[in-house]
């Protein structure tokens, strides 16, 4: 489909790039495995213990982690005059704006949710939570990228932001934060984590169709 | 301005009254425009007289304060680019330095539908990039990355080529092809727009000069 070639044309730019860049790209996933390697050297590998706030660790540092490669996610564009490529060609802006975030996930958000089984050994999750962690690692790190990517574009206009990005994506971030850990601690206490993991795919549904809506009109407000 | 350009077919781009102000400093305009097909507008004006601000308002980038822009006769409000229509040049090139010329102009292409109007190799041959279009831009030089940028022109079906300082960092060979892609674009039918400071124009073409005033 004609719609579809800038998208994919975007997109397949993005993770060339990334791929170019491996080294950088690699950095959100170690310092979450950092972090996460610091609770049981702090707190003693008590498992008990260890596993009670496990899912909340895991998250808090996946939110983290997703920080420090966002708020450079559009200010490159910015500086080097790729925004304003985007806008002349005259191409489906919230498309272009999607394809991006999509490419901001499969860089970032994808990484960690497969290490999710590796942040719960270290953390002494159980299998069954580690699995309840993969899960709501899977339905949220899309909806961080998306809702945090649009913040960037947001702020890719001002000067060092790193600081307002955080403090803008994570209030906004909580409702995942707290269904995202909520599952991973019904499925310990032996509840269903299925409440909390459709949850999060409502999240997901909803940020679906509009976050690229709100980026693409973002992206036009930084760029003028 | 060729007598086949002054039929009855509406202009390419036409501005009305267009005027820019920042805050309740106004910063040129009103500016009435008409530009056919092949024909080349030269904007002209010293530092700070609004050169580039008119062209990223030509390029649907920026909101004029007053005015409208018209692209072939008919009035849209507010103004965007047609997918594929307009091609711009600006200071920033839009050039990614981790990748070589060839990948960064398959973006181009991407971003103007698909089609190119050459392959991307010919287009890098054409501006004299032979030999250099696999290599990282961050290892070229600043006039050899404006070549790349300037490729990215001839690999785009865009009508309008917009340029901000097209013959900025470029060598003597440079001015010529700059000149050389003018001519090639307005014999394919298309127009241009571009911004000088007064010491270069297209030497062996026929232009409409815009001054603007300020601080010229």
């Amino acid at each position: 489909m004609s719609l579809l070639v800038a998208p994919t044309a975007l997109l397949q730019h993005d993770l060339t790039l990334a791929w170019r860049r491996r080294a950088e790209a690699v950095n959100p996933l170690l310092f979450a495995l950092m972090v996460t390697a610091l609770f049981p050297l702090a707190l003693g590998p008590e498992a008990n213990q260890l596993a009670r706030i496990a899912g909340g660790v895991a998250w808090v540092t996946v939110l983290l982690a997703n920080l420090l490669s966002l708020d450079v996610l559009f200010r490159g564009d910015l500086e080097d005059g790729s925004l304003d490529q985007w806008l002349v060609s005259g191409q489906s802006l919230p498309l272009l704006a999607g394809a991006r975030l999509l490419a901001h996930w499969l860089a970032t958000g994808l990484p960690l949710t497969l290490a999710a089984p590796l942040l719960a050994s270290m953390l002494g999750l159980p299998e069954d939570a580690a699995l309840t962690l993969l899960a709501a690692l899977a339905l949220g790190t899309p909806v961080v990228s998306m809702v945090g990517g649009t913040c960037a574009a947001l702020t890719a206009a001002m000067p060092r932001a790193g600081i307002l990005l955080a403090l803008l994506v994570l209030p906004l971030m909580v409702p995942v934060l707290v269904f995202g850990a909520g599952a991973v601690e019904a499925t310990l206490t032996g509840l269903s984590p299925l409440p909390a993991l459709l949850w999060l795919a409502s999240g997901l549904a909803l940020a679906l169709p509009l976050t690229p809506l709100a980026c693409a009109a973002a992206i036009r407000i930084s760029a003028q | 301005m060729t007598a086949e350009s002054a039929d009855d077919r509406p202009p390419l781009i036409a501005s009305t009254r267009l005027a820019f102000a920042r805050g309740n400093e106004p910063i040129f305009g009103p500016i009435d425009l008409s530009l056919g097909s092949g024909q080349v507008a030269v904007i002209e004006g010293g530092n700070g007289s609004g050169k580039t601000t008119l062209l990223r308002i030509l390029a649907g980038l920026l909101e004029p304060t007053a005015g409208t822009i018209a692209w072939r006769g008919e009035v849209r409000e507010p103004w965007r680019p047609i997918a594929g229509d307009i091609a711009l040049l600006a200071h920033q090139l839009g050039l990614k330095s981790d990748l070589t010329p060839t990948e960064n102009l398959a973006l181009v292409v991407g971003l103007s539908g698909g089609r190119a109007a050459m392959p991307i190799r010919a287009a890098l041959a054409a501006v004299g990039l032979e030999g250099f279009e696999d290599l990282p831009i961050r290892r070229q030089s600043a006039g050899q990355r404006k070549r790349a940028a300037l490729a990215g022109l001839l690999v785009t079906t865009a009508s309008l080529w917009l340029l901000d300082e097209p013959y900025a960092n470029l060598d003597h060979d440079g001015h010529d092809l700059v000149d050389r892609l003018i001519g090639m674009q307005l014999r394919r039918g298309g127009a241009v727009v571009m911004t000088s400071h007064g010491h270069f124009a297209p030497v062996a073409l026929p232009f409409e000069r815009l001054t603007l005033g300020g601080a010229a």
